[in-house]
């Protein structure tokens, strides 16, 4: 019996041997990758509501998948079952509905949203109750078995922990834009524990519903870039002007390198490292000197055991907002110095918007297949430079590179900040 | 059990419940004479009983009014709580401590202003136009403040705002999961050397038609009048929220004793598990866990804080685990303490281990509520103290809390 492969640190080697993702731009790697190497975009006019008097009608919506009438859980489930089970039969780790280790899900809060509302309103036509001493009548009087199902906050978990047969407690965490990443972070601090020797981590969301459009829009998040969709989304140009709302999952398999090296698993990559800081500046913005964000980057590299000139690709966060754009920009530079010249940044959400909860997971599977192929994919609509970051943002189209190291970031409301570093094996 | 340096301090506990604020309102709870008695409002919700928050002065913990007005009530409440219990570590305005402290909490959903939908449904009422709400209606009612009380991690966000904690921070949802997964995290956290100091917690405002609606479509809550935990069986079970905002700083016992802060109690272990709920499954998960977690322990009196909610089945299947602990060879003295405080969903667990706490640290524990059997007499002092939690829907967890040994015991 060999000694179990342990990192600089003296920790468990922590492997990924499987992904799935589902996007605007499709359903699977395959049909991800082509697009996203090609420049597309999955940005388009919401058809899924009414949008007329909206300041922003445009979304990465997911269209592909048959939920029957759309409610962000069902869709939120869907697309996270979809993406897991292209990431287990990749991995061919466990049996059908048995998985051997714990679940880790970073999904968007639960809540009804309008249509059930009304519905629950209606069921009382001509009753002379008001507000919500009508909708608890309306609850108290028939069952509602579904709508409590599906809008419990365990619900999307309780749906893929039976599905997959995940062990033990399933996790639901939620660290807004940053839940993707964290929920990986999860999975890595468990296998390192020895608590598990494999994780199944998810990062999913469908949060395109109309009052979180509105919510977003009232707080000068969105673009409002409309016509046409697919120029909206513009990463760290001069003219950036928000980000674009957007729906997907994705899904890695963990495990401990000597589990997978033992039962002869393909390994995709390593998790050599995950940073997180928290923000006390405000409830949506970011300290100006950029602490938090340098922190967790800082803490991710610190904590992959590399130095930061190994980095060689940095999957940004790149929302288009004009303050995430810069801050980032200036976190980066503050960690790397005159590295950051060298290295290529791309953003994903270029071309898919903001997955939102599920950035950080889709994003990781796509950093993972920028180290399998060689491939950065671009950031596209940059045609504006802003000249306050200068940075190799790989313009328009892809570009191949040697990628051993990556960096991916995501951020999010609430001060939330988490970096990962993704490497070939 | 053996005690190590990595063994799980609890040095700073922060409570605000219906019976009060603070560590002595709570322990008093606990005193050999103390009949207490629950706080209810049956009136506001009715048919639904809710134990509404004790007047607490909010800027005592939360001094700006920017800040204040940035929050909804289950903001406020856990933000409070969270101020206390770092204020009795010793940790609040230590920045070089709360720089490295990890944030841990549980949520739910976030608070709406009924008001707000109240108007939206009247102008909705009995029109068919589907583009009214995005034409018309939601972009004039919603207010950009109100999301922010909506998203789940925005109580950590706040806490990180108004305390100042920036180690790391990560929300937990999944209702009484969501409780479970937050202890557990920390806990496993401490033992496996990945971080010395936490802030643990949840709160629920109790207090809000539209958390009572998410519970009512799924029959959850009791329609008064009220009945302690273990007595609503017969009229078909229930839980009766109660507002609570309850955080510990969980610590590493060595990082504790380097900077001479003194332990409540140890948490000595959190284990959980999820069954499918057919009858029986959910006795026989929380027997396994209490096999993994206590199956050293002597065979004696075992003091027990059960989380139980009332909703059945789920409190039935409780007392058969209870039972089963008899059948080991245990003598389970229970107490489910949301029978005096209400359930607290998120909350409930955190609450739970810090009434654990103080009543391994000040050797009381909580009178009988009534209701059950084994809600009889403790002889002498708990030295350890079990804390259950069998969520509503799902989850099956177990905590034990010891005494300290080593350090000066507060």
């Amino acid at each position: 019996m060999t000694r179990e492969m342990r990192d600089n640190k003296g920790r468990r080697v922590v492997v990924v041997t499987g992904t799935g993702v589902v996007t605007s731009l499709g359903l699977g790697k395959n049909e991800n990758w082509t697009k996203l190497t090609a420049g597309r975009s999955g940005i388009r006019r919401i058809t899924r509501f009414p949008t007329e008097g909206l300041r922003t009608v445009i979304a990465g919506t997911v269209d592909c998948l048959d939920v029957g009438p759309y409610s962000a859980p069902a869709l939120t489930i869907a697309m996270a079952m979809a993406a897991a089970q292209e990431a287990l039969g990749e991995a061919a780790i466990g049996s059908a509905g048995s998985f051997p280790g714990p679940l880790y899900l970073a999904t968007p809060p639960a809540e009804l949203e309008w249509p059930q509302r009304r519905l629950l309103w209606e069921e009382r036509a001509g009753d002379e109750l008001t507000g919500y001493k009508r909708l608890l009548a309306a609850a108290r009087a028939s069952r509602h078995e579904e709508l409590e199902e599906k809008f419990q906050f365990a619900s999307a978990a309780e749906h893929l922990a039976r599905r997959f047969g995940t062990r033990g407690l399933p996790v639901s965490v939620s660290t807004a834009c940053a839940s993707g990443a964290t929920a990986i972070q999860l999975g890595v601090e468990a296998i390192r524990r020895g608590d598990a020797d494999a994780a199944l981590c998810i990062g999913t969301d469908s949060s395109v519903q109309l009052e979180a459009l509105i919510r977003f829009s009232l707080l000068s998040a969105l673009s409002t870039r409309n016509d046409p969709p697919e120029l909206a989304s513009r990463p760290f140009s001069k003219d950036r002007d928000g980000f674009v709302m957007a729906e997907g999952a994705g899904a890695l398999i963990l495990e401990a390198y000597d589990s997978a090296r033992a039962r002869g698993a393909a390994i995709l990559g390593v998790v050599k490292g995950c940073g997180e800081k928290a923000d006390d500046f405000h409830r949506t913005r970011s300290r100006p000197d950029g602490t938090a964000i340098i922190g967790a980057i800082r803490n991710a590299i610190e904590d992959a055991g590399v130095r930061p000139d190994e980095i060689d690709y940095i999957n940004a966060h790149g929302t288009s907002t004009p303050e995430n754009d810069k801050m980032e920009y200036l976190s980066l530079k503050a960690v790397l110095g005159d590295h950051l010249d060298k290295t290529p940044i791309s953003s994903n959400k270029s071309m898919i918007g903001h997955t939102l909860s599920a950035a950080g997971a889709v994003e990781a599977v796509f950093s993972l297949l920028s180290i399998s192929n060689g491939v950065v994919p671009p950031t596209i609509n940059y045609r504006n430079p802003d000249p306050d970051i200068p940075m190799d943002v790989v313009p328009d189209t892809s570009r191949s590179a040697s990628v051993r190291t990556v960096l991916s970031n995501s951020f999010g409301f609430g001060g939330q900040n988490a970096s990962l570093v993704l490497a070939a094996l | 059990m053996r005690e190590t340096p990595r063994d799980v301090w609890v040095t700073g506990i922060g409570l605000v419940s219906s019976l009060g604020e603070g560590v002595e309102a709570h322990a008093a709870l606990l005193a050999p004479a103390a009949e207490p008695a629950p706080v209810l409002d049956e009136a506001a919700f009715a048919p639904y009983v809710v134990h509404p928050l004790a007047p607490i002065d909010l800027s005592k913990q939360i001094p700006k009014k920017s800040d204040q007005r940035q929050m909804e009530g289950w903001q406020r409440i856990g933000v409070y709580a969270a101020g206390l219990a770092l204020t009795d570590a010793g940790i609040a305005g230590k920045p070089e401590l709360l720089d490295r402290t990890g944030l841990v909490v549980a949520a739910g959903s976030g608070e709406r202003d009924t008001s707000v939908d109240r108007t939206v449904l009247e102008k909705l009422d009995g029109r068919e136009d589907t583009g009214l709400l995005a034409k018309e209606i939601l972009p004039s009612a919603l207010r950009p403040t109100l999301f922010l009380a909506q998203l789940s991690n925005l109580l950590a966000g706040n806490i990180s705002v108004v305390h100042n904690v920036t180690g790391s921070s990560r929300t937990f949802m999944g209702e009484e999961m969501a409780g479970l997964a937050a202890a557990e995290n920390a806990v496993r956290r401490i033992v496996a050397g990945q971080g010395e100091l936490f802030l643990v917690g949840g709160s629920l405002n109790s207090e809000r038609e539209d958390l009572l609606l998410g519970y009512e479509l799924g029959r959850n809550l009791w329609r008064g009048p009220f009945r302690p935990v273990w007595a609503r069986r017969q009229a078909g079970g229930g839980f009766v929220p109660g507002s609570v905002g309850a955080f510990l700083v969980l610590e590493a016992r060595a990082h504790a004793e380097a900077r001479g802060a003194r332990p409540y109690a140890r948490i000595a272990g959190v284990v959980s598990d999820r069954s499918n709920r057919a009858t029986g499954e959910a006795r026989a998960s929380g027997l396994r866990l209490f096999q993994s977690l206590c199956g050293a322990l002597p065979r004696a009196q075992l003091p027990v804080l059960s989380g139980a909610s009332g909703v059945e089945p789920v409190t039935g299947e409780e007392r058969g685990f209870l039972d089963d602990l008899r059948a080991e060879g245990f003598d389970p003295v229970v107490r489910a303490y949301g029978s005096l405080l209400g359930h607290g969903v998120e909350a409930h667990l955190a609450t739970g281990l810090a009434l654990a706490a103080l009543a391994v640290s000040r050797g009381g524990f909580l009178p009988p509520s009534g209701g059950l059997d084994a809600e009889h007499r403790l002889d002498g002092s708990p030295g350890r103290v079990l804390v259950t939690s069998f969520g509503h829907w799902r989850g099956e967890g177990l905590a034990l809390v010891e005494a300290a040994g080593g350090g000066e015991a507060r």
